[in-house]
């Protein structure tokens, strides 16, 4: 079928519409992220049920993206109830289909349950879910990617079907500015301005951009949107191509993502079929293309002009900018280059008209953002709340706070190019000033949680190292300072810091800030100054007493076995790469010091708690 | 069909891809792309065979194949082990969990062992950040990693693969 206008969109719509039953039972699996932990098994073992059970033509499997609770994963929502259910093993699928698909009763195991023991068994109510806004992630976790109809039925095509018969490109230029929208890729450079800037640049053909190079460790916002939701992303980028005047749209997508790459490639080809995509979009005259490009594998093509250079086929170095892109950008042209999240942005602002989107946020960032939580906190997964709230409020509320009753530390945002916020800076806002201001940066939304057994230094450290290495080499503010830089921290984590190094790391800092040619090195040294600013007292340490307060940096570390806690069960003499235990068996064990290289195994094996550090 | 190392190489199979791509603005990543599909790394014959194809200069094609990471001009082993060095695995142990494969395997990250069973390789985030720490072998996710049990999957496999 292919749609020859936005009323035959409208009546295909409507009947897709009436087609659902409200009250049909589904379940809704989420099939990308949750794959890592066996999604594929539990939704084979649903369909063997239900079909054992005569059920299979009552209960669709709705096979989605990500639901964003990866904590708890693999997860399923039964409808039209919305039941939540975690944690799921194959063996548990006939007890829910019994239970809940036939009985409607909830199966209490699989709810959520928070800290004080209260179980949360409808999505609507678990914490994680409550305090979130999703608009990017409107869809994800709820339809299926791959199907365009899905799309369709949840209003989807309606944005560009209205846009191309109502309004001129400068209008829908309008509506983006009015709504407030700021690039999510990191800067948060508005994208109206953007927009305009390549629609009013000389020249005929033109091109957009979605950049989906998301290389940030820690980050894996834009992943779940391509692998959700694609035809979001599809969607925003005719809108934009219609208001700059571009035919021809590419996607560069990182190919350690073949989920995203399958969905996209599915996405794209329904939408040629269906006449979005291809020659006289709807009957309105208006033509464009989308070209999936994959990446091989370079951090540094998350720079606009590197990114360019890469889809021209060559090493993805960057260029100095001005000619900024919207002037001279692929192949010379007038381009224009946002992140995925801001494209999926961009569908439900025309929709919704730009007030409704200008009513979420602060006064200078607007709507929502989606963060990626990780590292040291409960609720690992992927969220989208208003921006302004706190970061309290998204570390401890949505993000469930640090396991294990550690104690916080740090949130670090924005993944090597931004910075780390303390504790006594949670009450934060975020918006793009706030966390500017806090020295760390908004980035694409990594939000990576640490808490008192991480090593800000080693931590300072281990970005540097990833930036090092990804610094493709043209500018020498980049590539040798942050290689001086990456020298002094090695030397402080090894326990031989001298006292000046503190300022000879700021003023390196400084120096490649100021004279880098492209972003990468222009915030490498961020997260060192962040640490410096908020954790001096770890670089002190680290330097003139040679102790590394977490307990991390080995040089400056020692293990050692209590003798009252130990019970001699031999794991740790067993897993001892340097057989540096010995001990007979169910007495207490010895480390011998000489032979110990600190590698911690002996800690992480030991189920007694009987190996500490100094 | 020309002799390699590696075995027989047969490049005429290189001729479809290049026919397809030659033409096409920007296309010497994709078709490198192609090509290790085929062969599993770029070895100089295929490399030299795309120059003469193509006319794009050889220095050209090694200067892009050294710079994007998942160009390999090796081969590789029938295993790809892959262990995340994300923050996320980095701040909950992820370093321990690559030096102990390092050491069972006797390689460093990048490098392939000798019997092609396995190539080890580090990277930068594999975004399952809520397994952390985590590794994949080929397609499949290993997560929640220690050291120990990191290793002991990987002795499983050899031992299943090496009849003694």
């Amino acid at each position: 079928m292919r749609f020859k206008s936005g009323s035959d969109l409208k009546s295909y719509r409507e009947k897709l519409k009436q087609s659902l039953d409200p009250n049909r039972m589904s379940i809704r699996i989420c099939m990308t992220g949750c794959r890592a932990y066996g999604a594929e098994a539990m939704r084979d073992a649903f369909k063997e049920e239900l079909k054992a059970q005569n059920l299979a033509d009552s209960v669709d499997i709705v096979e989605t993206g990500c639901h964003g609770f990866c904590a708890k994963a693999p997860v399923c929502v039964i409808e039209p109830m919305g039941i939540f259910y975690q944690g799921l093993t194959p063996k548990v699928i006939p007890d829910i289909v019994e239970q809940t698909i036939k009985n409607g009763s909830i199966v209490e195991d699989f709810v959520f349950e928070d800290e004080n023991g209260n179980k949360y068994p409808y999505e609507k109510d678990v914490p994680f879910y409550k305090t979130q806004v999703r608009v990017v992630l409107r869809n994800c976790g709820r339809i299926n990617p791959t199907s365009i109809e899905d799309y369709i039925a949840n209003d989807g095509y309606e944005a560009i079907a209205q846009v191309l018969t109502q309004k001129s490109p400068n209008e829908v230029i309008d509506v983006v500015k009015q709504s407030g929208l700021r690039g999510r890729g990191g800067a948060g450079f508005p994208t109206a301005m953007k927009w305009s800037f390549a629609r009013s640049a000389p020249g005929g053909e033109k091109y957009i951009i979605c950049n989906a190079d998301e290389g940030d460790p820690g980050a894996f916002m834009d992943r779940a949107v391509l692998e959700g939701d694609p035809h979001s992303v599809l969607e925003g980028m005719m809108i934009g191509a219609y208001a700059i005047g571009s035919q021809t749209g590419y996607i560069y997508v990182r190919a350690e993502y073949p989920i995203a790459v399958e969905h996209l490639k599915i996405g794209i080809a329904k939408a040629e079929e269906m006449g979005f995509l291809g020659d006289n979009i709807l009957g309105s005259g208006f033509n464009f293309r989308i070209i999936l490009k994959e990446g091989a594998g370079a951090f540094v093509c998350g720079e606009e002009t590197a990114l360019i250079a890469s889809i021209e086929g060559r090493r993805g170095m960057p260029n100095q900018r001005p000619p900024f892109p919207a002037v001279s950008g692929l192949w010379g042209k007038p381009t224009n280059i946002n992140n995925v999240e801001t494209w999926a942005n961009v569908a439900s602002i025309m929709l919704n008209g730009p007030e409704w989107y200008a009513g979420m946020g602060t006064e200078t960032s607007k709507g929502t953002k989606v963060f990626a939580l990780a590292g040291k906190v409960n609720n690992t997964g992927l969220v989208e709340v208003p921006m302004g709230i706190t970061l309290k409020e998204l570390i401890f509320d949505v993000g469930g706070g640090v396991p294990n009753k550690k104690k916080f530390k740090a949130a670090q945002t924005g993944g090597p190019s931004g910075g780390c916020i303390p504790e006594k800076l949670l009450d934060l806002p975020i918006d793009y000033e706030s966390l500017a201001k806090a020295g760390a940066i908004m980035g694409s939304g990594g939000l990576i949680v640490v808490d008192n057994e991480t090593c800000m230094v080693d931590m300072a450290k281990y970005f540097l190292t990833f930036t090092q290495n990804e610094s493709c080499g043209k500018c020498v503010p980049c590539r040798m300072g942050t290689k001086r830089m990456l020298e002094i921290l090695t030397r402080i984590c090894e326990g031989d810091g001298r006292p000046e190094d503190i300022d000879l790391l700021r003023e390196l800092a400084e120096k490649i800030k100021d004279a880098s040619l492209c972003g990468l090195g222009q915030t490498a040294p961020n997260p060192v100054l962040t640490t410096l600013n908020q954790f001096r007292n770890e670089y002190e340490e680290h330097i003139n007493n040679k102790k590394c307060p977490a307990g991390v940096c080995r040089a400056l570390i020692s293990f050692h076995i209590d003798a009252e806690k130990c019970t001699g069960c031999g794991r740790c003499r067993t897993a001892c790469p340097q057989k540096a235990i010995s001990g007979e068996k169910k007495k207490a064990h010895a480390l011998d010091q000489s032979l110990c290289i600190q590698c911690g195994i002996c800690k992480g094996e030991c189920k007694f708690d009987a190996i500490y550090v100094t | 069909m020309e002799k390699t190392r590696g075995g027989d190489i047969d490049l005429t199979l290189l001729d479809p891809v290049i026919e397809e791509k030659k033409n096409s603005k920007g296309s010497l990543i994709p078709l490198l792309q192609a090509a290790q599909e085929l062969y599993g790394y770029l070895p100089e014959e295929v490399l030299r065979y795309i120059n003469k194809q193509t006319k794009v200069p050889l220095s050209r094609i090694y200067g892009v194949i050294t710079f994007y990471a998942q160009f390999y001009q090796k081969p590789r082993g029938k295993h790809i082990i892959k262990v995340c060095q994300g923050t996320a695995c980095h701040v909950k142990g992820g370093k321990g969990v690559l030096e102990e494969i390092e050491r069972n395997l006797g390689i460093k990250a990048g490098e392939t062992t000798e019997d092609l069973k396995f190539t080890l390789e580090t990277v930068a985030c594999l975004g399952t950040c809520f397994l952390a720490p985590v590794k994949m072998i080929d397609d499949q996710y290993h997560g929640k990693l220690t050291p120990r049990a990191a290793v002991k999957v990987i002795e499983k496999m050899r031992k299943a693969e090496v009849p003694s």
